[in-house]
């Protein structure tokens, strides 16, 4: 794998404990790309993400960001410096408005495009509901903060996990139809998927995560479906 | 009894002092501060030794005080307590319990166990007479009104300042404020330094309102946590509330019989730890 691209990963593993969760994965992202990774649960996708935004330290392995390594900075520097996460779950901060929720984001103090006012043109119906508490909302608008949030930190890259979980599928066509206009302003973005068909529709390129490594890369476009069945349960 | 009412209510505007500064602390990072009564005990001798070294009242030592004491605060979260601070509760508690003694035992040291008290002259002692025989001090009112100040302050920079926002959210959820580009680290530090300044304030009313010696500590730690728990986490307003509800209840069990009085408040806590465990004005039922 050369150098260049916006972020590389080379090698990493990592571990929880005796347990290690991550065997040499390598992956790397281009500008503006839109990347999909997917796999069952427990396949390490979330933990790979947790490396890429710092929370994880790989017990081995480099990663890289417009070919500097990032490896000895942590979640606030790498946050600092342009990766943005939306956590599985959304962890949205229950004392704090939806308003509040959004302004968090930007406490990375990064330029760009998105500000209050663009994210509440991209979801109008957090504009109405700003100032309630963040919980009060559906899942779907939870979901929506939590995009925004990330958002408002102009990130270059956006990781976005599990967008889909535990939401009704006309609420997920909502948010995958805003996300495609976020990556259409030519956003960079990595997103963990467990639906397939969705994250090939969505993706340029698509990851599989078997047990930890990559099983299966490749343009979306091109993966026959019967190839990344394969790679996801490993059969 | 009017008049035990009306000097409850002014005594808890110090215990207001005494447990906004502990609220703060607790409100944003669970850690219950157990020198707190310590530090309010260290910063009446700072006062005295400042406006010593002024050759002032303790009026004029006390803005010098309280900037010490937010840095002493920051220094102190980011040096020792933000080591400590994890998922287990019990290291911290233990180091500021090691804390609390190694603050008594250096007053011991430096100023003897002789009791002392900050001079303000006539002030101390001024009242006002409001009619039916009632004599409230001016002293107690000042205090009430300060901790008051104290109050609105803390409520308009936790809830309508962007640092409130970042105490509220990293409050709630330490790991995924980092992930936004914060360091919980410095969060934390900014609300000891926050919390040290009320602390420094209490300490000068205290001082001012009574002789102190190096081992009061932790009898105004456990008035400050009375009042914390009675109120329940929330709003400062509430903490406010709780610590008057406490002074009352002292004032009236003293009015009843002097030997009563620390008890009866002891009474009113317990009666609101059983009946309302999450305090009377917690925000959320947790």
């Amino acid at each position: 794998m050369s150098a260049g691209g916006l972020l590389v990963a080379q090698g990493i593993c990592a571990a929880y404990g005796d347990v290690q969760a991550l065997f040499d994965v390598d992956f790397r992202i281009e500008a503006g790309e839109r990347v999909a990774i997917v796999g069952a649960n427990g396949a390490g996708k979330s933990t790979f993400l947790a490396t890429l935004t710092g929370a994880v330290r790989p017990t081995r392995g480099s990663v890289s960001l417009d070919g500097a390594v990032i490896d000895r900075t942590d979640a606030p520097q790498r946050a600092r410096m342009g990766v943005a996460l939306v956590p599985e779950g959304r962890r949205l901060f229950p004392s704090l408005s939806v308003e509040e929720n959004l302004r968090m984001g930007a406490f990375a103090r990064r330029a760009g495009p998105w500000t209050l006012a663009s994210v509440y043109e991209l979801f109008p119906v957090l504009a109405q509901r700003r100032a309630l508490p963040a919980t009060k909302l559906s899942g779907g608008q939870q979901q929506m903060v939590a995009i925004g949030r990330a958002l408002m930190a102009n990130p270059r890259l956006l990781l976005c996990d599990e967008l889909s979980l535990g939401l009704a599928p006309v609420v997920i066509k909502d948010v995958y139809r805003a996300l495609a206009r976020v990556c259409d302003g030519g956003q960079a973005i990595v997103f963990v998927e467990q639906d397939v068909e969705l994250a090939r529709r969505m993706s340029d390129r698509t990851y599989c995560f078997l047990h930890g490594r990559v099983a299966l890369e490749g343009a979306s476009q091109a993966l026959a479906r019967e190839q990344i069945s394969a790679a996801y349960f490993g059969v | 009894m009017l008049n035990a009412l009306l000097q409850g209510i002014l005594l808890g505007g110090l215990y207001a002092l005494f447990a906004m500064g502990l609220a703060v602390i607790y409100g944003v990072m669970r850690l219950v501060n157990i020198a707190h009564g310590d530090l309010i005990v260290l910063a009446a001798y700072a006062t005295l030794s400042v406006a010593a070294l002024l050759h002032a009242g303790p009026f004029v030592a006390i803005p010098i005080v309280i900037a010490g004491f937010a840095v002493l605060g920051y220094v102190m979260q980011r040096g020792l307590l933000n080591r400590v601070l994890g998922a287990d509760v019990l290291p911290p508690l233990v180091v500021t319990y090691g804390l609390s003694l190694v603050i008594q035992n250096v007053l011991l040291q430096a100023y003897s166990a002789d009791a002392r008290s900050l001079d303000v002259g006539g002030l101390a002692t001024a009242s006002l007479h409001v009619g039916g025989g009632i004599a409230l001090g001016v002293m107690p009112l000042l205090v009430f009104g300060v901790a008051l100040a104290v109050a609105a302050v803390l409520e308009y920079v936790f809830g309508h300042t962007r640092l409130g926002m970042a105490f509220r959210a990293t409050a709630d959820d330490r790991a995924t404020v980092r992930l936004l580009g914060l360091d919980d680290g410095g969060v934390y530090a900014a609300a000891a330094a926050i919390s040290f300044a009320v602390v420094a304030i209490a300490g000068l009313f205290m001082g001012i309102k009574t002789t102190f010696t190096p081992d009061l500590g932790p009898n105004f730690l456990l008035y400050a946590f009375e009042a914390v728990v009675i109120s329940g986490l929330g709003s400062f307003w509430g903490t406010f509330v709780g610590a008057i509800l406490l002074g009352v209840a002292q004032s009236i069990g003293f009015a009843i019989n002097p030997g009563w009085g620390i008890l009866a408040g002891h009474f009113v806590f317990l009666a609101v730890l059983l009946w309302r465990p999450t305090g009377l004005f917690a925000r959320s039922a947790a």
